[in-house]
């Protein structure tokens, strides 16, 4: 049996590493992206220029190409789109470099939709690229900051230089001696209002975006919905 | 300008027109219908305001004063003395600012690397933001680049799609809050761009030596391109005139090279937990091609994730022996010192990785001295003497 399909990008399922799965399945989850109210505008065909590609960082340094992106969601391949919703798509920088299509399309976009689908739908390879990213999730969906100065430890960032122990040993010491009074903060970029959070919780659990990581970390999904509902119940607000 | 092979191929283009079908739409006649249709409330400029030239030749209005400061979560988090610049500029110039609390983070950061959120939340955060602006009077003002960019994608989505309004008026609704969208979108660089000749004025340093290279930021220029400004002085209109307008006024060696339009290599999701693509890229693609092509002493650039990619990158570098070792800082720390902010209590280059030293002795900032005068502070808050510094401890 052949490695391959006869197309050279695509892999057999137990190649890709990634299981069998049901191609109504499939079907379902690129359905999932193509409905979405974004995608028409992301997409306009491709002239295989290769411009996005030209443009793109991720491409020169993973086997990455938005090029490919635009062509298989062209075609509605979908056996291409999820394997490429498997692997490709978490190696995208999103920068959006790919604008720069003479066409108008938006690989990063389609991308974008393709990992809320990978996300939402608990898939290996949304589960596989945020191990280790669950306490950013944590963060920023409890705070709403997204990095605090506080993660500035020398053994999370042994890579960005003895400055980063500096910070660290006299954090809040220096964190006291900036001028704005919003930055006298450790856990947090800034001071954030309590009612400000609590509208934050609002439209996390309306809009259900918390429940997207549900299939990806069940655990802090768990924590997060017991701190939000049970912050909104102490304000009376039902959701 | 120093003449590099890049300047002199874009000093053979003088006249360059962009083409017509590649214009994109003003989206002023959709938010003023909008508004006209009592869909939603459009916060106004006003008071004193600056137009600027955007890439399709539409005007923009830049408030100068009463801006409420949507600040950025790196910034604030890993760089402080970005934010600190900003705010102490805007105290130098005389105009008056909000520092909010009641701002959240754009949440776009996590969402570019995790999509661990949807549309309709993102664009309920968005929207949450400017309702608690519109309230204040104050008018936003977006410090971070991926802020900018997503809430200029939030503002086309909400526009353009009457189901997603709704399904977002509802939570707004929930909160007590309406639907507001600013007349512009503004980046705090915009605003150092419109008000460049007044910094120029305020120089204390002359920088006419000191050699730059800039870092346009992705989600400024390419996430909905047609707000970002581009000016036929700078670069013949060709390139986004953002922070290179500013440093272009301010006299200082603006220089060019070859990988201008490439990415940091931030990734969102790469620069938290796959940063070796972060800084393989970083370095490999931007700070050595700036060394080799145009020797700067400087990098600048105007969002939190380029100042964190190219500066941080830089150390594991070095141990490799690669051509790097360039300070890289934000526009407003650049102009800031040039004002004669203190380096350490408002410009906060301590936090800073790269090597700046060498920077600030070029300057004629004198570190050694401004780093005892910091230290002298520092040993007071530890007594206990006072519990933090304020905007008074740091113009004394």
């Amino acid at each position: 049996m052949p490695a391959a399909t006869l197309d050279p990008y695509r892999k057999r399922d137990s190649v890709a590493g990634h299981g069998e799965f049901p191609l109504e399945v499939k079907q379902r989850l690129i359905g999932m992206v193509m409905e979405d109210p974004r995608f028409p505008e992301y997409l306009y065909g491709c002239y295989e220029c290769g411009i996005c590609v030209a443009a793109c960082p991720s491409a020169r340094f993973y086997d990455f190409s938005p090029r490919r992106i635009a062509q298989a969601a062209s075609r509605r391949d979908v056996e291409l789109m999820f394997q490429q919703m498997q692997e490709d798509i978490w190696e995208c920088s999103q920068c959006f470099s790919c604008l720069r299509c003479p066409r108008g399309n938006n690989p990063g976009g389609i991308i974008t939709v393709m990992r809320e689908v990978a996300v939402k739908e608990g898939l290996h390879s949304a589960r596989e690229a945020l191990a280790g990213y669950s306490r950013i999730i944590y963060k920023i969906m409890s705070t709403g900051t997204q990095v605090s100065p506080d993660m500035l430890q020398p053994d999370a960032f042994p890579d960005w230089g003895p400055e980063v122990k500096d910070v660290s040993e006299n954090l809040d010491l220096w964190r006291r001696m900036l001028p704005p009074e919003t930055l006298h903060t450790t856990t947090t970029g800034w001071k954030v209002a309590d009612r400000t959070l609590v509208e934050l919780y609002v439209i996390w659990l309306e809009t259900g975006a918390l429940d997207m990581i549900a299939q990806v970390d069940r655990g802090i999904h768990m924590i997060l919905e017991e701190l939000m509902e049970e912050r909104l119940e102490e304000e009376g607000i039902e959701v | 300008m120093s003449e590099t092979a890049v300047s002199v191929i874009l000093s053979k283009k003088k006249q360059f027109d962009r083409e017509p079908d590649r214009r994109s739409a003003d989206f002023h006649d959709k938010l003023f219908q909008l508004e006209a249709e009592g869909e939603l409330v459009v916060q106004r400029i006003s008071g004193d305001y600056v137009e600027v030239p955007t890439k399709y030749g539409i005007a923009k209005k830049i408030q100068k004063a009463n801006l409420w400061h949507h600040k950025s979560c790196g910034q604030c988090g890993h760089i402080p003395g970005y934010s600190t610049s900003i705010f102490w500029i805007m105290r130098k110039l005389g105009y008056g600012y909000h520092d909010p609390e009641d701002q959240t983070s754009c949440t776009a950061w996590n969402y570019y690397a995790s999509a661990t959120s949807n549309q309709a939340a993102q664009a309920a955060v968005a929207l949450r933001n400017f309702a608690a602006a519109y309230e204040t009077g104050y008018f936003p003002l977006i410090h971070c680049g991926t802020s900018y960019g997503h809430y200029k994608e939030v503002r086309s989505e909400l526009l353009h799609d009457g189901a997603l309004r709704e399904q977002v008026r509802k939570v707004l609704a929930k909160l007590g809050k309406e639907m507001v969208i600013p007349e512009e979108i503004v980046h705090y660089s915009e605003w150092l761009y419109a008000v460049r000749e007044e910094i120029r004025s305020r120089m204390v340093y002359d920088f006419s030596n000191i050699a730059v290279t800039v870092h346009p930021a992705c989600h400024y220029y390419k996430l909905v391109e047609g707000d970002a400004i581009f000016d036929p002085d700078v670069y013949h209109g060709q390139r986004t005139a953002a922070v290179s307008g500013l440093v272009q006024s301010m006299g200082a060696d603006l220089r060019s090279y070859s990988t201008f339009f490439d990415c940091c290599g931030f990734g969102f999701r790469h620069i938290l937990v796959q940063r070796d693509f972060t800084r393989s890229f970083s370095t490999l693609r931007k700070i050595e091609v700036m060394k080799a092509e145009a020797d700067p002493d400087v990098v600048l650039t105007h969002d939190t994730g380029c100042v964190t990619a190219l500066d941080k990158s830089q150390f594991a570098a070095r141990a490799h022996e690669r051509n790097v070792g360039i300070p890289v800082l934000s526009e407003a720390q650049f102009a800031a010192l040039a004002m004669g902010a203190h380096p350490f209590k408002v410009c906060q280059l301590h936090w800073h990785s790269t090597n700046y030293r060498p920077l600030l002795e070029k300057m004629g900032i004198d570190w050694r001295e401004a780093w005892k005068e910091f230290e002298v502070d520092a040993k007071r808050l530890e007594r206990g003497e006072q519990e933090f510094l304020t905007w008074a401890d740091v113009d004394a």
